[in-house]
């Protein structure tokens, strides 16, 4: 049996289990994982459970780890016992890392990955220009990463098996889904026979052809290309960078568009436009996909072919992505072509923004129509990746003579020409979605400048934390957070006392204080601040600006704060801390102002 | 308020600029035509800069013309 390539070097301590749990060499590609009957299955009136997710890739899996972690039982339900066939998503981008790093798995998949800020695009013979998608210094996270998605499965289920609270069931298949007023009734089918259960909310992250969302008789519209893709992923050694290489039109592949990404363990991913007339049998055959290899890297070239697929895509989603307890998550909810790497890497901001709601809901410290806002948001992220995702395409695979002589034109511009390259649209890689029309933010009272604006992710930079070095985005999330800049690691009476009662509500508000490098301090604990006594009072922990590059991201000055969400995207912010002002952003960021 | 086109005469020597218009195309099959067109039209552009003149100017472009062709390649 194959090996799955070179041992990892990721640390254990982040995962929950023992190192030696995952250091051995498992290949994920073939790995059946057992179905168990559960005690559901035995049982006469319906086992109820208050999440149930359904599909088991990255999507579903991140939530269920999401849920665990926040106390929330979640049962998975897979129709089937393998992780993904081939390597299909391969970029996962920063803020999907980051989400990854707030639930203790991104660390291996950094480790594994191959790490990527450069894409280069080719015009016929030459280089028109490169671009590199992370040019500041001080983010803990690459721009990308490229990880065959088997790795990402198989690190996020072992993650999540690790977890009690989450309840793995493979060979699930769910075949009916009704409605009812306070749950939701599901049949699954096994190989022991089917079982019912019923739920609170069922999470579909099914995929783009969600059979749930077929059993309710719902739809995802949008738009259809009539054009064919092939992705050869081949195994070699080649001495390509870590880059996104593009090629428009080249000798090697006349008047179609080429990409070449690398991904761990000598694999690389090359995805041939073959256009609409192409047949996707007869292309998938290897007679007819190492010629085409060949042409790119030469007829000497040793390879062998990992992975060979073809493909099409639709860039369209659901009118809504709650339809009461059935709430509609990644590629069962929206879908977009691959350039741009915006799918599997939008999923997870959706699940992202989903798990905290759905766990206050469940907790009842929030009213369902929390639950409204998951699709408020997320329906315009998906949106905004619909329109670039059509617009990378529209310029990729011109759709008419005219369309094809101004792409050319651009190109040929592009070499010579700065203002030209704007226009270059090789894919616009998934950045994550500012949320700046959602009704939980509240509006600035205060001018300020710069990208941390309501709704927008929070920023990265270093910071140091009792002496050691270590990374903002690292230190927040999971629950809300307020996070106040100052120039005294000892604030003021009165801000201790706000902070003291923020950690106490019924939704628990933890405190980040931001003070300058060298500021003094005391082990991570501001004198005259609630120091933490049990596990319901969140910790408060003073971060050293280590480089000055947090109070320039979020434009502070002493004083200023920020209101946090557990999903670590802003809601709030003042040039001072007004616990009443924070108390009633948190009330409208949970609907329950 | 956004800018609006200037559709008042602006060229001051408009017989010099229609001349050299012509003479950029000289020789070129109108494919070659067709590039030169587009890549004049994407420097222009970028010149203006402001898209809701650009957007104007595309209105201006297409009114009044029927369109004969059906978009091919896709399909809702």
């Amino acid at each position: 049996m194959r090996r799955a390539g070179r041992a990892e070097s990721g640390s254990g301590r982040a995962f929950g289990i023992a190192r030696a749990a995952y250091d051995v060499d498992v290949d994920y590609r073939h790995l059946e994982l057992p179905y168990v009957r559960s005690a559901d299955q035995d049982v006469a009136p319906p086992a109820h459970h208050r999440v149930v997710v359904v599909g088991a890739g990255p999507v579903g899996l991140t939530l269920a780890i999401d849920l665990a972690r926040q106390g929330v039982p979640v049962v998975v339900l897979d129709d089937d016992c393998r992780l993904s066939v081939g390597s299909r998503a391969i970029c996962f981008a920063k803020r999907t890392l980051e989400i990854w790093d707030r639930l203790g798995v991104g660390q291996r998949m950094v480790d594994k990955g191959v790490s990527w800020n450069v894409g280069k695009v080719y015009f016929q013979d030459g280089l028109v220009y490169a671009f590199d998608l992370l040019p500041e210094s001080g983010h803990h996270r690459p721009a990308f990463i490229n990880l065959q998605q088997y790795y990402c499965e198989g690190y996020l289920h072992e993650a999540a098996a690790a977890l009690p609270d989450v309840d793995m069931r493979w060979k699930n298949r769910v075949v009916a889904a009704e409605k009812r007023p306070d749950h939701v009734l599901l049949t699954v089918e096994t190989p022991e026979g089917p079982y019912r259960l019923q739920a609170d909310y069922v999470v579909a992250c099914d995929g783009s052809r969600s059979p749930l969302r077929a059993m309710l008789g719902l739809e995802s519209r949008g738009r259809v290309f009539r054009d064919r893709f092939l992705i050869a992923d081949v195994r070699m050694s080649a001495g390509f960078p870590a880059e996104r290489w593009f090629w428009f039109d080249p000798p090697f592949h006349r008047n179609q568009s080429v990409l070449l990404h690398m991904q761990p363990d000598n694999v690389w991913r090359i995805d041939f436009q073959l256009g609409w007339d192409a047949d996707p049998e007869e292309a998938k055959k290897p007679g007819n996909v190492v010629p085409r290899i060949k042409a790119l890297l030469g007829e000497d070239a040793r390879f062998e072919l990992e992975w060979v697929s073809v493909y099409t895509f639709a860039c369209q989603r659901m009118e809504r992505f709650r339809h009461g307890r059935v709430i509609f998550a990644g590629d069962a909810a929206h879908g977009v072509s691959p350039f741009g790497a915006r799918g599997a890497n939008s999923g997870v901001q959706d699940v992202d923004n989903l798990g905290w709601k759905l766990a206050l809901v469940l907790a009842g410290k929030a009213p369902e129509r929390l639950l409204d806002s998951y699709g408020a948001e997320r329906e315009s992220a998906a949106d905004e990746n619909i329109l670039n995702s059509t617009r990378s395409t529209d310029f990729i695979t011109p759709k008419s003579a005219v369309s094809r002589t101004f792409r050319d034109a651009v190109l040929r511009l592009a070499s010579d020409h700065p203002f030209a390259r704007r226009l270059v649209n090789s894919g616009r890689l998934s950045v994550p979605a500012t949320l700046s029309q959602s009704a939980l933010n509240t509006p600035d009272r205060d001018a300020y400048t710069g990208a941390m604006a309501p709704g927008a992710p929070a920023a990265d930079a270093p910071v140091r934390v009792d002496g050691r070095d270590d990374w903002f985005v690292q230190r927040i999330g999971g629950g809300f957070t307020v996070m106040v800049f100052s120039d005294d690691a000892t604030p003021a009476p009165g801000v201790a006392a706000g902070l003291r009662a923020l950690a106490q509500g019924p939704i628990p508000i933890a405190s980040i204080v931001v003070v300058p490098a060298g500021a003094p301090q005391r082990a991570g604990e501001a004198e005259g601040l609630p120091q933490r006594t049990g596990v319901d009072v969140p910790r408060i922990a003073v971060v050293e600006d280590a480089q000055g590059m947090l109070a320039r991201r979020y434009d502070a000055r002493d004083g200023t704060c920020y209101l946090l969400r557990p999903d670590q995207h802003v809601c709030a912010r003042w040039r001072s801390l007004d616990a009443i002002a924070v108390a009633a952003a948190l009330a409208r960021a949970t609907c329950n102002a | 308020m956004a800018a609006m086109l200037n559709t008042e005469a602006n060229i001051a020597a408009p017989d010099a600029f229609y001349e050299a218009l012509i003479d950029t195309h000289r020789d070129l099959a109108p494919e070659q035509s067709e590039l030169v067109n587009a890549k004049l039209i994407l420097l222009l552009a970028n010149h203006i800069g402001d898209l809701d003149v650009l957007r104007q100017a595309m209105a201006h472009a297409r009114a009044g013309i029927v369109p004969q062709g059906v978009a091919p390649g896709e399909e809702s």
